[in-house]
């Protein structure tokens, strides 16, 4: 039986020579993601902004969307959005924060479900407190820091401090990407695009580092190769299991995307960006090449250093 | 790397296949496992996402605690220096202190030593003390005393009146009759109350949000109420307004005869002359005899039955109630006299509590989620495992075994934990198989490498399990901190996806460690092969 070959056996594609076109293009786009955070904005859903989700199934047929905006916009909530959810029967329904505290926020609920009745079935009621959606996204950003921190210092102890620093700046790039890609979108930014977030992060470590540990053989046993060709050699060694892997990871994203229903989709839509566009291109394209600039393989000839691995 | 003892070989069948095991009683009808021991009847908890119910976090109000921690202390110090005849003025709390001005100054320093008697050290573990105390005496020119309750004085007293709650809440719930409610403490002044399979949760709010406190007092006859209301307000009395529509206000007393503490029972049921629904209640001995002798001596005037500062009804006193019992009426449906029987007879709770959030996911929904999350697990499964075969064959099929392996060992795992399964944590169990794939990955494009490099097929197969295996486990760790993290922020369904993945990590080493490389160890002693075939 013939086998599945993607990337050819001999690959030497100069990814280094690459770094003059991805570099400024990284640049480009980070600042436009960032433009696009500060100017467009996230779409911040209820976990951090506070207000009321509630998501019904009408019972009789598709929902008649405009019936219930105008039964919805006389109670006097504020802003009411309302969302075909999937099916032409569900609807999401959004509230924002009443004001008047923790109390007034159930007291939307109940005046949804007093003027909408019975004709729905109540799928979904999420209603969450001014004090809780602060508290959220707090929790959110500092998680997020400490992951990057904590998977920096393992970094360092395994690797030396350079190779710890790349990742780091390979781990901020897919995040601003990622964000950008959010606000493009806008997808709903709740807690589960923070595991999104997070698990983007761990997966392109986990690419950056199958290539960093590879750098690392290398280096110890070339002594005299150059950077550039030996971190290009590094990568195309590496690149057939970069490409199969991610083909399996999209795969199974896929496949949540496609039958995983609404609930998870943004989850899967903000990982399938994350994982498969950003991290690939992260790992080969950002953290090895920026390896040249930190100084990594510089004075090789005077390293003595013991193998601290065997 | 391929060298196996017989019976390393057997340790680490013998794991796969025991933690396996333990998934059995997930794909098992529940009746069959009940009969089991109970350590082999642990499962997957599916989560409130998948299951349905309700996940509500309520939060004590602290300002409450303080405020009547601050009025028992004006209390006390009233009571302290009428006993010790010392005269005062100004008897007030102000901030977080109650102060008072004592008259003469020459019992200003007996005063003082008296109040003192009123701080207490606070109890540290074990009994032993902390050498805190609950207040902190200071003195001011010679007549102001300036009692102020410390702060840990107050986080004691919110953690009891949290943990009151709890206990008053796990009545409340149990009487809504829901199978597994979890009621636990959440920070320091927060209560998480999870209810699962519940159709409506505004039954069960409304029973949270109740404080429920109930009191017996005299209404106040000297004024009509309508009277006081414009101002004319006796000092001992106030104004409360009643529970029905309209209404109406009632000049009650301050001071309460008899309180819902001194209930020991408390029925729903039906008057017998008008077929209302009614509450009927039972007073403990104490009780009972307070509110003989109140009824004794007011025969012909009416008492006011308050529930929450609300008057539920205000009945005349037509002869004096002896026995102990009594009954409450009051507009009542028979759903609201069932709850108020229920919240009666669990009691009141110490403080108000808030809802700061609430999250319920409906029944119907639950089951789409979970047929969802079944179908793209299969589909996810099937296109990996067919792009494996296509692209390593006879190993791929090792790899796909593997994983398979892999996957049944984390529903093991969960199932040994009791872990709660979300929609997210399907998810992670599909990363997982991505992920799993990847440590094969690794192993046979190592082996593919050393192949090329001129090695004989078992060397290579040998060197590519070796060289692999570290940078599994380089790539494996960063992933785990990520999902550690993940686990130590999130709730609820994140929470779970950190779990499954995690796991899954777990897993996802050992296999590749050992299940993978011991089957390809096998096949190389079965086959002696002359070429690798990837």
């Amino acid at each position: 039986m013939r086998l599945l070959r993607i990337v050819p056996d001999d690959t030497k594609f100069d990814f280094m020579r690459f770094r003059r076109i991805s570099f400024p293009l990284s640049a480009l786009l980070s600042i436009l993601a960032i433009s696009l955070y500060f100017f467009h904005g996230l779409n911040f859903g209820i976990d951090f902004k506070g207000g009321t989700l509630i998501e019904v199934q009408s019972k009789s047929g598709p929902a008649d969307l405009a019936k219930m905006r105008s039964t919805l916009g006389s109670l006097g909530l504020g802003e009411v959005q309302l969302q075909q959810f999937g099916a032409p029967n569900d609807v999401l329904i959004r509230i924002a924060e009443q004001p008047g505290g923790e109390t007034a926020q159930q007291a939307a609920v109940s005046k949804v479900r007093g003027a909408l009745g019975n004709e729905v079935d109540y799928r979904r009621v999420e209603v969450v407190g001014p004090r809780v959606s602060g508290e959220l996204l707090s929790y959110g950003v500092v998680g997020l820091m400490l992951a990057i921190l904590a998977i920096l210092i393992y970094l360092w102890f395994r690797f030396e401090w350079q190779f710890a620093l790349g990742a780091m700046i390979a781990n901020v790039h897919d995040i601003v990407l990622t964000i950008g890609f959010m606000s493009i979108t806008q997808i709903d930014f709740d807690l589960t695009s923070i595991a999104a977030l997070l698990t983007i992060l761990g997966y392109s470590l986990n690419d950056t580092v199958v290539i960093y540990d590879r750098i690392r053989e290398m280096l110890r046993r070339y002594r005299k190769m150059p950077m550039p060709e030996l971190l290009n050699a590094s990568v195309n060694q590496t690149l057939s299991r970069s490409v199969i892997t991610h083909v399996t990871v999209s795969l199974a994203l896929l496949a949540l995307l496609l039958f995983g229903g609404q609930a998870i989709h943004s989850f899967t839509a903000t990982m399938m960006f994350g994982v498969v566009l950003v991290g690939t291109y992260t790992s080969v394209f950002i953290a090895s090449p920026i390896l040249i600039y930190l100084g990594v393989g510089t004075g090789r000839d005077a390293l003595t250093a013991p193998d601290r691995d065997k | 790397m391929l060298y196996f003892t017989r019976w390393k070989a057997a340790a680490i069948l013998l794991t796969a296949f025991v933690v396996c095991l333990f998934a059995v009683p997930n794909f098992l009808p529940e009746k069959m496992v009940q009969s089991w021991p109970k350590w082999a009847q642990r499962h997957v908890v599916l989560g409130l996402d998948l299951q349905g119910g309700s996940h509500i976090l309520l939060e004590v109000d602290t300002n409450a605690v303080r405020k009547e921690k601050l009025e028992a202390l004006r209390d006390d110090v009233r009571r302290v220096l009428r006993d010790a005849r010392v005269g005062y003025t100004g008897l007030v709390v102000r901030g977080n202190s109650v102060e008072v001005r004592i008259r003469e100054g020459s019992n200003f320093d007996q005063a003082v030593e008296k109040l003192r008697e009123l701080s207490q050290p606070l109890g540290g573990i074990l009994g032993s003390t902390t050498g805190q105390r609950s207040l902190d005496v200071t003195t001011e020119a010679g007549s102001l005393v300036r009692l102020t309750l410390t702060e840990p004085a107050i986080t004691e007293r919110i953690r009891q009146s949290v943990e009151q709650s709890i206990q008053i809440i796990e009545r409340r719930v149990n009487e809504l009759g829901t199978v597994e409610p979890l009621i636990q403490r959440q920070g320091i002044d927060r209560i998480l109350v999870q209810v699962p399979g519940l159709q409506d949760p505004t039954r069960l709010k409304e029973l949270l949000g109740k404080t429920a406190k109930l009191d017996f007092r005299m209404v106040d006859v000297s004024i009509p109420a309508e009277q006081a209301l414009q101002g004319r307000l006796p000092p001992d009395s106030e104004i409360l307004y009643s529970t029905s529509q309209p209404r109406t206000p009632y000049l009650v007393e301050k001071r309460i005869l008899v309180s819902g503490a001194d209930l020991t029972d408390a029925q729903p049921g039906f008057d017998q002359r008008t077929n209302e629904p009614i509450v009927s209640f039972r007073f403990n001995t104490s009780g009972a005899r307070k509110f003989a002798q109140v009824t004794q001596e007011n025969v012909g005037k009416p008492f006011a039955i308050i529930l929450d500062n609300q008057v539920i009804s205000a009945p005349v006193i037509r002869e004096p109630i002896l026995g102990g019992s009594g009954q409450i009426s009051g507009s009542f449906t028979v759903e609201s006299a069932n709850d108020l029987a229920i919240l009666l007879r669990a009691g009141a709770l110490p403080a108000p509590l808030t809802i700061i959030e609430e999250r319920t996911v409906g029944p119907g929904l639950g089951q789409d989620s979970i047929a969802k999350g079944k179908t793209s697990s299969y589909v996810g499964a099937a296109m990996v495992i067919a792009f494996m075969l296509a692209t390593y064959g006879l190993f791929g099929l090792f790899a796909n075994i593997a994983v398979a392996i892999n996957v049944a060992m984390i529903f093991g795992v969960l199932s040994l934990l009791n872990a709660t399964l979300t929609l997210p944590g399907i998810a992670g169990i599909v990363l997982t198989v991505g992920i799993a794939v990847d440590s094969n990955v690794l192993i046979y494009e190592r082996i593919r490498e050393e192949v090329r490099g001129g090695r004989t097929p078992i060397n290579a197969i040998d060197a590519g399990f070796s060289r692999a295996l570290a940078t599994i486990l380089d790539s494996n760790i960063t992933t785990f901190i990520a999902a550690a993290v993940l686990f130590y922020i999130g709730t609820g369904p994140v929470r779970g996806f950190a779990v499954t993945l995690g796991i899954g990590i777990i897993t996802t080493v050992f296999t590749a460690f050992t299940l993978t490389r011991l089957i390809v160890a096998y096949w190389v002693r079965w086959q002696r092969p002359q070429r690798v075939p990837i």
